[in-house]
Protein backbone atom coordinates (compact mmCIF):
# COMPACT_ATOMS: atom_id res chain seq x y z
CA UNK A 1 0.00 0.00 0.00
CA UNK A 2 1.17 3.25 -0.83
CA UNK A 3 -0.49 6.80 -0.33
CA UNK A 4 -1.76 6.45 -3.51
CA UNK A 5 -3.64 3.65 -3.62
CA UNK A 6 -7.23 3.69 -3.75
CA UNK A 7 -9.04 1.64 -1.14
CA UNK A 8 -12.44 0.52 -1.50
CA UNK A 9 -15.29 -1.39 0.84
CA UNK A 10 -15.34 -4.88 -0.41
CA UNK A 11 -18.73 -5.66 -2.20
CA UNK A 12 -19.93 -7.84 0.66
CA UNK A 13 -19.33 -5.26 3.43
CA UNK A 14 -22.11 -2.52 3.98
CA UNK A 15 -21.38 0.07 6.77
CA UNK A 16 -24.68 1.08 9.18
CA UNK A 17 -25.17 3.10 12.52
CA UNK A 18 -26.82 0.42 14.86
CA UNK A 19 -29.82 1.61 15.24
CA UNK A 20 -29.98 0.64 19.32
CA UNK A 21 -26.74 1.40 20.10
CA UNK A 22 -26.19 4.33 17.53
CA UNK A 23 -22.74 3.27 16.54
CA UNK A 24 -21.19 2.08 13.30
CA UNK A 25 -20.90 -1.32 12.33
CA UNK A 26 -19.94 -2.82 9.43
CA UNK A 27 -22.06 -5.83 8.27
CA UNK A 28 -20.97 -9.18 6.15
CA UNK A 29 -22.41 -12.26 5.84
CA UNK A 30 -23.37 -13.69 9.42
CA UNK A 31 -21.15 -10.96 11.10
CA UNK A 32 -21.69 -7.74 12.63
CA UNK A 33 -18.10 -5.61 13.10
CA UNK A 34 -18.95 -2.94 16.09
CA UNK A 35 -16.65 0.27 14.95
CA UNK A 36 -14.46 3.43 16.20
CA UNK A 37 -15.28 6.49 15.75
CA UNK A 38 -12.22 7.07 13.18
CA UNK A 39 -12.66 3.19 11.53
CA UNK A 40 -16.03 4.31 10.16
CA UNK A 41 -14.39 7.40 9.26
CA UNK A 42 -11.77 6.11 7.48
CA UNK A 43 -14.29 2.97 6.11
CA UNK A 44 -16.57 5.75 4.83
CA UNK A 45 -14.28 7.35 2.76
CA UNK A 46 -13.01 3.47 0.97
CA UNK A 47 -14.82 4.37 -2.16
CA UNK A 48 -12.38 3.11 -4.46
CA UNK A 49 -11.83 6.81 -5.54
CA UNK A 50 -10.02 8.83 -2.95
CA UNK A 51 -6.61 7.98 -2.25
CA UNK A 52 -4.67 6.63 1.06
CA UNK A 53 -2.61 10.73 1.33
CA UNK A 54 -6.18 11.80 0.89
CA UNK A 55 -8.28 10.20 3.43
CA UNK A 56 -5.21 10.43 5.88
CA UNK A 57 -4.93 14.26 5.02
CA UNK A 58 -9.49 14.34 5.47
CA UNK A 59 -8.91 12.63 8.56
CA UNK A 60 -6.37 14.95 9.83
CA UNK A 61 -7.84 18.14 9.08
CA UNK A 62 -9.24 19.91 12.00
CA UNK A 63 -7.93 18.36 14.58
CA UNK A 64 -4.50 18.49 16.58
CA UNK A 65 -3.05 15.42 14.80
CA UNK A 66 0.27 15.20 12.54
CA UNK A 67 -0.65 13.99 9.46
CA UNK A 68 2.06 11.74 9.24
CA UNK A 69 0.75 10.15 12.44
CA UNK A 70 -2.69 10.08 11.15
CA UNK A 71 -1.23 8.27 8.10
CA UNK A 72 0.82 5.37 9.90
CA UNK A 73 -2.43 4.30 11.77
CA UNK A 74 -4.90 4.91 8.77
CA UNK A 75 -2.27 2.19 6.99
CA UNK A 76 -2.14 -0.25 9.69
CA UNK A 77 -5.89 0.01 10.28
CA UNK A 78 -6.48 -0.54 6.27
CA UNK A 79 -4.45 -3.67 6.16
CA UNK A 80 -5.96 -5.12 8.57
CA UNK A 81 -9.22 -4.80 7.27
CA UNK A 82 -8.38 -6.21 4.00
CA UNK A 83 -6.38 -9.23 5.66
CA UNK A 84 -9.48 -9.62 6.90
CA UNK A 85 -11.48 -8.87 3.41
CA UNK A 86 -13.02 -5.85 4.19
CA UNK A 87 -11.63 -3.80 1.89
CA UNK A 88 -9.69 -4.21 -1.25
CA UNK A 89 -6.33 -2.33 -1.99
CA UNK A 90 -7.03 -1.25 -5.75
CA UNK A 91 -3.97 0.34 -7.67
CA UNK B 1 -36.90 -12.42 32.39
CA UNK B 2 -35.93 -9.31 29.95
CA UNK B 3 -34.89 -10.50 26.58
CA UNK B 4 -31.50 -10.07 25.07
CA UNK B 5 -31.18 -8.57 21.90
CA UNK B 6 -31.46 -10.33 18.99
CA UNK B 7 -28.80 -9.59 16.03
CA UNK B 8 -29.91 -12.00 13.32
CA UNK B 9 -33.21 -13.43 12.30
CA UNK B 10 -33.68 -16.94 10.41
CA UNK B 11 -36.49 -17.18 8.02
CA UNK B 12 -37.45 -20.24 7.16
CA UNK B 13 -39.91 -19.13 3.99
CA UNK B 14 -40.74 -22.65 3.06
CA UNK B 15 -40.25 -26.30 3.72
CA UNK B 16 -40.84 -27.05 0.18
CA UNK B 17 -37.47 -28.07 -1.26
CA UNK B 18 -36.62 -29.95 -4.96
CA UNK B 19 -33.38 -31.74 -2.74
CA UNK B 20 -33.51 -34.48 -0.11
CA UNK B 21 -30.06 -34.38 1.95
CA UNK B 22 -29.99 -36.71 4.37
CA UNK B 23 -28.88 -34.00 7.01
CA UNK B 24 -31.81 -32.29 6.41
CA UNK B 25 -32.43 -29.26 9.30
CA UNK B 26 -36.45 -29.55 8.54
CA UNK B 27 -38.29 -31.37 10.85
CA UNK B 28 -38.82 -35.17 10.34
CA UNK B 29 -42.58 -35.15 10.15
CA UNK B 30 -43.60 -32.80 7.92
CA UNK B 31 -47.03 -33.30 6.98
CA UNK B 32 -47.84 -33.12 3.31
CA UNK B 33 -50.27 -30.11 4.18
CA UNK B 34 -50.64 -27.42 1.37
CA UNK B 35 -48.17 -25.08 1.64
CA UNK B 36 -50.21 -22.06 -0.05
CA UNK B 37 -52.40 -22.71 3.83
CA UNK B 38 -49.75 -22.69 6.17
CA UNK B 39 -46.82 -20.46 4.72
CA UNK B 40 -46.97 -16.69 6.13
CA UNK B 41 -48.00 -14.31 3.51
CA UNK B 42 -45.67 -11.71 2.04
CA UNK B 43 -47.30 -9.42 4.23
CA UNK B 44 -46.98 -11.34 7.26
CA UNK B 45 -43.26 -11.44 6.74
CA UNK B 46 -43.24 -8.27 5.80
CA UNK B 47 -44.71 -6.94 9.62
CA UNK B 48 -42.22 -10.16 11.34
CA UNK B 49 -38.84 -8.41 9.44
CA UNK B 50 -40.07 -4.51 10.66
CA UNK B 51 -40.45 -6.28 13.90
CA UNK B 52 -37.29 -7.91 14.13
CA UNK B 53 -35.43 -4.70 13.05
CA UNK B 54 -37.41 -2.92 15.68
CA UNK B 55 -35.85 -5.63 18.14
CA UNK B 56 -32.48 -4.59 16.92
CA UNK B 57 -31.71 -7.20 14.16
CA UNK B 58 -29.35 -6.24 11.95
CA UNK B 59 -28.39 -9.48 9.99
CA UNK B 60 -31.51 -11.37 8.11
CA UNK B 61 -31.04 -15.05 6.44
CA UNK B 62 -33.45 -16.19 4.05
CA UNK B 63 -33.82 -19.71 3.92
CA UNK B 64 -36.08 -23.09 3.92
CA UNK B 65 -36.36 -25.65 2.52
CA UNK B 66 -35.79 -23.82 -0.56
CA UNK B 67 -36.39 -20.00 -0.37
CA UNK B 68 -36.74 -19.66 -4.14
CA UNK B 69 -39.73 -21.65 -3.99
CA UNK B 70 -41.47 -18.73 -2.57
CA UNK B 71 -42.58 -16.52 -5.90
CA UNK B 72 -42.37 -13.38 -3.43
CA UNK B 73 -38.62 -13.81 -2.70
CA UNK B 74 -37.99 -10.57 -4.68
CA UNK B 75 -40.70 -8.50 -2.54
CA UNK B 76 -39.26 -9.64 0.74
CA UNK B 77 -35.88 -9.38 -0.31
CA UNK B 78 -36.83 -5.56 -1.48
CA UNK B 79 -39.37 -4.69 1.75
CA UNK B 80 -35.58 -5.99 4.18
CA UNK B 81 -33.25 -3.78 2.38
CA UNK B 82 -35.66 -0.87 3.12
CA UNK B 83 -35.60 -1.92 6.44
CA UNK B 84 -32.08 -1.57 6.05
CA UNK B 85 -31.11 -5.36 7.21
CA UNK B 86 -28.26 -7.66 5.38
CA UNK B 87 -29.95 -9.72 3.49
CA UNK B 88 -28.28 -13.42 2.92
CA UNK B 89 -29.55 -15.66 0.48
CA UNK B 90 -29.12 -19.39 1.76
CA UNK B 91 -29.73 -21.18 -0.96
CA UNK B 92 -29.32 -24.52 -2.95
CA UNK B 93 -29.74 -22.57 -5.89
CA UNK B 94 -32.14 -24.46 -7.55
CA UNK B 95 -34.39 -23.10 -10.11
CA UNK B 96 -32.58 -20.09 -10.44
CA UNK B 97 -32.74 -18.30 -13.71
CA UNK B 98 -30.58 -15.38 -14.62
CA UNK B 99 -33.37 -13.38 -14.89
CA UNK B 100 -34.54 -13.80 -11.20
CA UNK B 101 -31.28 -13.35 -9.68
CA UNK B 102 -30.69 -10.24 -11.72
CA UNK B 103 -34.30 -9.12 -10.24
CA UNK B 104 -32.49 -10.46 -6.72
CA UNK B 105 -29.85 -8.32 -6.71
CA UNK B 106 -31.68 -5.66 -7.85
CA UNK B 107 -34.31 -5.80 -5.38
CA UNK B 108 -31.02 -5.21 -2.76
CA UNK B 109 -29.50 -8.78 -2.14
CA UNK B 110 -26.27 -8.36 -0.42
CA UNK B 111 -24.87 -12.12 -0.55
CA UNK B 112 -25.75 -15.43 -1.86
CA UNK B 113 -24.44 -18.43 0.06
CA UNK B 114 -24.91 -21.48 -2.36
CA UNK B 115 -24.72 -24.96 -1.00
CA UNK B 116 -22.70 -27.80 -3.35
CA UNK B 117 -22.77 -31.66 -1.66
CA UNK B 118 -19.10 -31.94 -3.21
CA UNK B 119 -16.68 -31.64 -5.45
CA UNK B 120 -18.31 -33.71 -8.54
CA UNK B 121 -21.46 -33.88 -9.99
CA UNK B 122 -21.85 -38.36 -9.63
CA UNK B 123 -21.06 -37.65 -5.61
CA UNK B 124 -23.20 -34.68 -5.17
CA UNK B 125 -26.45 -35.58 -6.82
CA UNK B 126 -26.19 -38.66 -4.45
CA UNK B 127 -26.42 -37.01 -1.68
CA UNK B 128 -28.36 -34.28 -2.84
CA UNK B 129 -31.21 -37.04 -3.83
CA UNK B 130 -31.54 -35.27 -6.98
CA UNK B 131 -29.62 -34.26 -9.85
CA UNK B 132 -28.54 -30.62 -9.46
CA UNK B 133 -24.40 -30.07 -9.17
CA UNK B 134 -24.25 -28.89 -13.20
CA UNK B 135 -27.28 -26.49 -12.49
CA UNK B 136 -25.29 -24.97 -8.72
CA UNK B 137 -22.12 -24.43 -10.95
CA UNK B 138 -23.80 -22.28 -13.45
CA UNK B 139 -25.85 -20.14 -9.93
CA UNK B 140 -22.06 -19.61 -9.19
CA UNK B 141 -21.12 -18.03 -12.41
CA UNK B 142 -23.90 -16.53 -12.16
CA UNK B 143 -23.12 -14.44 -9.10
CA UNK B 144 -20.33 -14.09 -10.10
CA UNK B 145 -21.13 -12.18 -13.44
CA UNK B 146 -23.25 -10.08 -11.15
CA UNK B 147 -20.77 -9.42 -8.35
CA UNK B 148 -22.80 -10.91 -5.49
CA UNK B 149 -21.17 -11.69 -2.68
CA UNK B 150 -20.78 -16.09 -2.48
CA UNK B 151 -20.56 -17.94 0.20
CA UNK B 152 -19.46 -21.63 -1.48
CA UNK B 153 -21.14 -23.77 1.71
CA UNK B 154 -20.82 -27.81 1.77
CA UNK B 155 -21.95 -29.93 4.80
CA UNK B 156 -18.83 -32.26 5.68
CA UNK B 157 -19.55 -35.63 6.67
CA UNK B 158 -17.71 -39.05 5.76
CA UNK B 159 -18.02 -39.84 2.58
CA UNK B 160 -16.46 -36.15 1.39
CA UNK B 161 -14.90 -35.13 4.69
CA UNK B 162 -11.35 -36.20 2.95
CA UNK B 163 -11.81 -33.89 0.26
CA UNK B 164 -11.49 -30.71 2.08
CA UNK B 165 -8.35 -29.13 -0.20
CA UNK B 166 -10.60 -29.90 -3.39
CA UNK B 167 -13.97 -28.55 -1.90
CA UNK B 168 -11.80 -25.16 -1.00
CA UNK B 169 -10.16 -25.27 -4.92
CA UNK B 170 -13.58 -25.33 -6.07
CA UNK B 171 -14.78 -22.43 -3.97
CA UNK B 172 -11.51 -20.69 -5.54
CA UNK B 173 -12.72 -21.60 -9.21
CA UNK B 174 -16.02 -20.42 -8.57
CA UNK B 175 -14.61 -16.90 -7.08
CA UNK B 176 -15.95 -17.44 -3.65
CA UNK B 177 -15.36 -14.58 -1.00
CA UNK B 178 -15.76 -17.50 1.74
CA UNK B 179 -15.61 -20.99 1.66
CA UNK B 180 -18.09 -22.39 4.99
CA UNK B 181 -16.63 -26.06 5.82
CA UNK B 182 -19.52 -27.36 8.25
CA UNK B 183 -19.68 -30.46 9.52
CA UNK B 184 -23.33 -32.27 10.54
CA UNK B 185 -25.01 -31.55 13.69
CA UNK B 186 -26.50 -34.29 14.34
CA UNK B 187 -30.18 -33.56 15.18
CA UNK B 188 -33.50 -34.57 12.71
CA UNK B 189 -32.81 -36.19 9.95
CA UNK B 190 -29.14 -36.53 10.47
CA UNK B 191 -29.26 -38.24 13.60
CA UNK B 192 -32.23 -40.89 12.31
CA UNK B 193 -28.84 -40.99 9.05
CA UNK B 194 -25.92 -40.35 11.79
CA UNK B 195 -24.35 -44.00 11.22
CA UNK B 196 -24.05 -43.63 7.36
CA UNK B 197 -22.66 -39.67 7.89
CA UNK B 198 -20.17 -39.41 11.08
CA UNK B 199 -16.91 -39.29 9.89
CA UNK B 200 -14.29 -40.79 12.07
CA UNK B 201 -12.02 -39.38 14.54
CA UNK B 202 -9.05 -39.61 11.88
CA UNK B 203 -10.85 -38.07 9.06
CA UNK B 204 -11.91 -35.22 11.18
CA UNK B 205 -7.99 -34.41 12.39
CA UNK B 206 -7.31 -34.90 8.94
CA UNK B 207 -9.82 -32.69 7.19
CA UNK B 208 -9.18 -29.92 10.70
CA UNK B 209 -5.61 -29.72 9.51
CA UNK B 210 -6.86 -29.37 5.84
CA UNK B 211 -8.62 -26.37 6.77
CA UNK B 212 -6.23 -25.23 8.71
CA UNK B 213 -3.84 -24.95 5.67
CA UNK B 214 -6.06 -23.98 3.43
CA UNK B 215 -7.11 -20.99 5.74
CA UNK B 216 -3.65 -19.86 6.13
CA UNK B 217 -2.83 -19.83 1.93
CA UNK B 218 -6.11 -18.09 1.02
CA UNK B 219 -5.84 -15.37 3.97
CA UNK B 220 -6.89 -12.27 3.41
CA UNK B 221 -8.17 -13.60 -0.20
CA UNK B 222 -10.87 -16.26 0.93
CA UNK B 223 -11.93 -16.40 3.85
CA UNK B 224 -11.92 -20.30 4.94
CA UNK B 225 -14.38 -21.54 8.19
CA UNK B 226 -14.24 -24.99 9.60
CA UNK B 227 -17.15 -25.82 11.89
CA UNK B 228 -16.57 -28.23 14.15
CA UNK B 229 -18.61 -31.75 14.76
CA UNK B 230 -19.41 -31.53 18.25
CA UNK B 231 -19.28 -35.16 18.50
CA UNK B 232 -15.53 -34.89 18.48
CA UNK B 233 -15.03 -31.36 20.80
CA UNK B 234 -14.09 -31.64 24.39
CA UNK B 235 -17.04 -29.26 24.96
CA UNK B 236 -20.49 -28.54 23.40
CA UNK B 237 -20.80 -26.03 20.57
CA UNK B 238 -22.16 -22.51 21.72
CA UNK B 239 -25.27 -23.78 19.90
CA UNK B 240 -27.28 -20.42 18.51
CA UNK B 241 -24.97 -18.40 20.90
CA UNK B 242 -27.46 -19.46 23.54
CA UNK B 243 -31.34 -20.25 23.33
CA UNK B 244 -33.21 -17.33 22.90
CA UNK B 245 -30.28 -14.93 22.98
CA UNK B 246 -29.13 -13.45 19.76
CA UNK B 247 -30.58 -15.14 17.01
CA UNK B 248 -34.74 -15.51 15.90
CA UNK B 249 -35.71 -18.29 14.31
CA UNK B 250 -39.11 -17.86 12.65
CA UNK B 251 -40.51 -21.25 10.66
CA UNK B 252 -42.76 -21.02 7.37
CA UNK B 253 -46.30 -21.12 9.40
CA UNK B 254 -44.27 -18.25 11.78
CA UNK B 255 -43.88 -19.81 14.90
CA UNK B 256 -41.06 -18.35 16.75
CA UNK B 257 -38.27 -20.19 17.85
CA UNK B 258 -34.93 -20.25 19.33
CA UNK B 259 -33.50 -22.15 16.47
CA UNK B 260 -34.85 -25.07 13.07
CA UNK B 261 -35.33 -27.93 15.78
CA UNK B 262 -36.60 -26.74 19.12
CA UNK B 263 -40.29 -28.19 18.19
CA UNK B 264 -38.54 -31.53 18.42
CA UNK B 265 -38.96 -30.64 22.49
CA UNK B 266 -42.29 -31.64 23.36
CA UNK B 267 -44.20 -29.54 26.11
CA UNK B 268 -42.59 -26.24 25.12
CA UNK B 269 -45.13 -23.65 24.24
CA UNK B 270 -44.64 -21.36 21.05
CA UNK B 271 -46.33 -18.80 19.58
CA UNK B 272 -47.21 -18.11 16.05
CA UNK B 273 -46.53 -14.20 14.94
CA UNK B 274 -49.89 -14.93 13.23
CA UNK B 275 -51.24 -14.31 16.99
CA UNK B 276 -49.32 -11.80 18.54
CA UNK B 277 -46.48 -9.59 17.44
CA UNK B 278 -42.84 -11.21 16.94
CA UNK B 279 -41.83 -8.07 19.56
CA UNK B 280 -43.75 -9.71 21.97
CA UNK B 281 -43.71 -13.23 21.75
CA UNK B 282 -39.37 -12.23 21.90
CA UNK B 283 -39.81 -10.19 24.96
CA UNK B 284 -41.98 -12.50 26.92
CA UNK B 285 -42.81 -16.35 25.87
CA UNK B 286 -42.68 -19.54 27.57
CA UNK B 287 -40.70 -21.24 24.62
CA UNK B 288 -38.08 -19.08 24.22
CA UNK B 289 -37.78 -18.00 28.09
CA UNK B 290 -37.69 -21.88 29.01
CA UNK B 291 -33.68 -22.18 28.60
CA UNK B 292 -32.50 -18.06 28.72
CA UNK B 293 -30.13 -17.40 31.19
CA UNK B 294 -28.77 -20.61 33.82
CA UNK B 295 -31.46 -21.37 35.99
CA UNK B 296 -32.99 -24.40 34.24
CA UNK B 297 -28.83 -25.82 33.98
CA UNK B 298 -27.99 -29.07 36.30
CA UNK B 299 -24.40 -29.85 37.24
CA UNK B 300 -21.72 -29.84 35.81
CA UNK B 301 -23.44 -26.74 34.04
CA UNK B 302 -24.52 -24.45 36.77
CA UNK B 303 -20.77 -24.33 38.17
CA UNK B 304 -19.17 -24.78 35.29
CA UNK B 305 -16.74 -21.93 34.45
CA UNK B 306 -17.25 -22.38 30.29
CA UNK B 307 -21.44 -21.38 31.00
CA UNK B 308 -20.77 -18.17 29.69
CA UNK B 309 -18.97 -19.94 26.52
CA UNK B 310 -21.11 -22.58 25.45
CA UNK B 311 -24.30 -21.96 27.46
CA UNK B 312 -24.80 -25.47 28.24
CA UNK B 313 -24.32 -26.56 24.61
CA UNK B 314 -27.71 -27.68 22.63
CA UNK B 315 -30.96 -28.64 24.39
CA UNK B 316 -32.01 -30.21 21.23
CA UNK B 317 -28.97 -32.43 21.12
CA UNK B 318 -29.58 -32.62 25.11
CA UNK B 319 -33.51 -34.30 24.63
CA UNK B 320 -32.84 -36.06 20.98
CA UNK B 321 -29.97 -38.17 23.05
CA UNK B 322 -31.15 -38.07 27.06
CA UNK B 323 -34.74 -38.00 26.64
CA UNK B 324 -34.08 -34.59 28.99
CA UNK B 325 -33.69 -31.46 27.22
CA UNK B 326 -32.65 -30.47 30.51
CA UNK B 327 -29.87 -32.84 31.13
CA UNK B 328 -26.07 -31.61 30.17
CA UNK B 329 -25.37 -31.98 26.48
CA UNK B 330 -24.35 -35.23 26.18
CA UNK B 331 -21.25 -33.70 23.56
CA UNK B 332 -20.14 -32.51 26.22
CA UNK B 333 -16.94 -34.30 28.32
CA UNK B 334 -17.77 -33.40 31.52
CA UNK B 335 -21.69 -34.89 31.06
CA UNK B 336 -22.45 -38.10 32.87
CA UNK B 337 -23.90 -39.31 29.70
CA UNK B 338 -21.32 -39.00 27.40
CA UNK B 339 -21.05 -42.25 26.57
CA UNK B 340 -23.52 -41.80 24.22
CA UNK B 341 -21.51 -39.92 21.90
CA UNK B 342 -18.79 -42.10 22.56
CA UNK B 343 -20.65 -45.22 21.02
CA UNK B 344 -21.63 -43.18 18.11
CA UNK B 345 -17.52 -42.69 17.72
CA UNK B 346 -16.78 -46.13 18.17
CA UNK B 347 -19.37 -46.83 15.02
CA UNK B 348 -17.75 -44.57 12.78
CA UNK B 349 -14.37 -46.07 13.18
CA UNK B 350 -16.11 -49.39 11.56
CA UNK B 351 -15.47 -49.32 7.50
CA UNK B 352 -17.33 -52.63 7.13
CA UNK B 353 -19.84 -51.42 8.38
CA UNK B 354 -23.22 -51.31 5.89
CA UNK B 355 -24.27 -47.74 5.65
CA UNK B 356 -27.54 -45.82 3.81
CA UNK B 357 -28.78 -43.02 3.42
CA UNK B 358 -32.89 -42.10 4.37
CA UNK B 359 -34.05 -39.46 2.73
CA UNK B 360 -37.22 -36.71 2.64
CA UNK B 361 -39.48 -38.84 0.56
CA UNK B 362 -37.49 -40.70 -1.46
CA UNK B 363 -35.98 -44.36 -1.33
CA UNK B 364 -32.94 -44.73 0.46
CA UNK B 365 -29.37 -45.40 -1.28
CA UNK B 366 -25.75 -46.23 -0.47
CA UNK B 367 -24.01 -43.24 0.26
CA UNK B 368 -20.78 -42.20 -2.34
CA UNK B 369 -17.64 -43.53 -2.51
CA UNK B 370 -15.18 -41.86 -0.09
Amino acid sequence: MTGETRPRLAKKARLKIDPIEKKSVLLSPERGLVLSASAAEILARCDGERTVERISAELADGTQAALEDVRRDVVAFLEEMARRGFVELGG
Amino acid sequence: MSAPRPYTLIAELTYRCPLACPYCSNPLDLRARAHETTELTTDEWCRAFEDAAALGVMQLHLTGGEPLARKDLEALVAKARALDLYVNLITSGIPLSRERLVALAKAGLDAIQLSVQDVDAARSDVVAGTVCFDEKMRVAAMARELELPLTLNVVLHRANIDRVAEIVALGERLGAHRVELANVQYLGWALANRDALLPSEDQIARARAAAAEEKARLLGKIEVLFVLADHYAAYPRACMDGWARRFVHVIPDGTVLPCHAAMSIPGLAFESVRARSLVDIWRDSPGLDAFRGDAWMPDPCRSCSRKEVDFGGCRCQAFALTGDASATDPACSLSPRHAIIEAARAVATDDARERRYLYRGRESRTPPAR
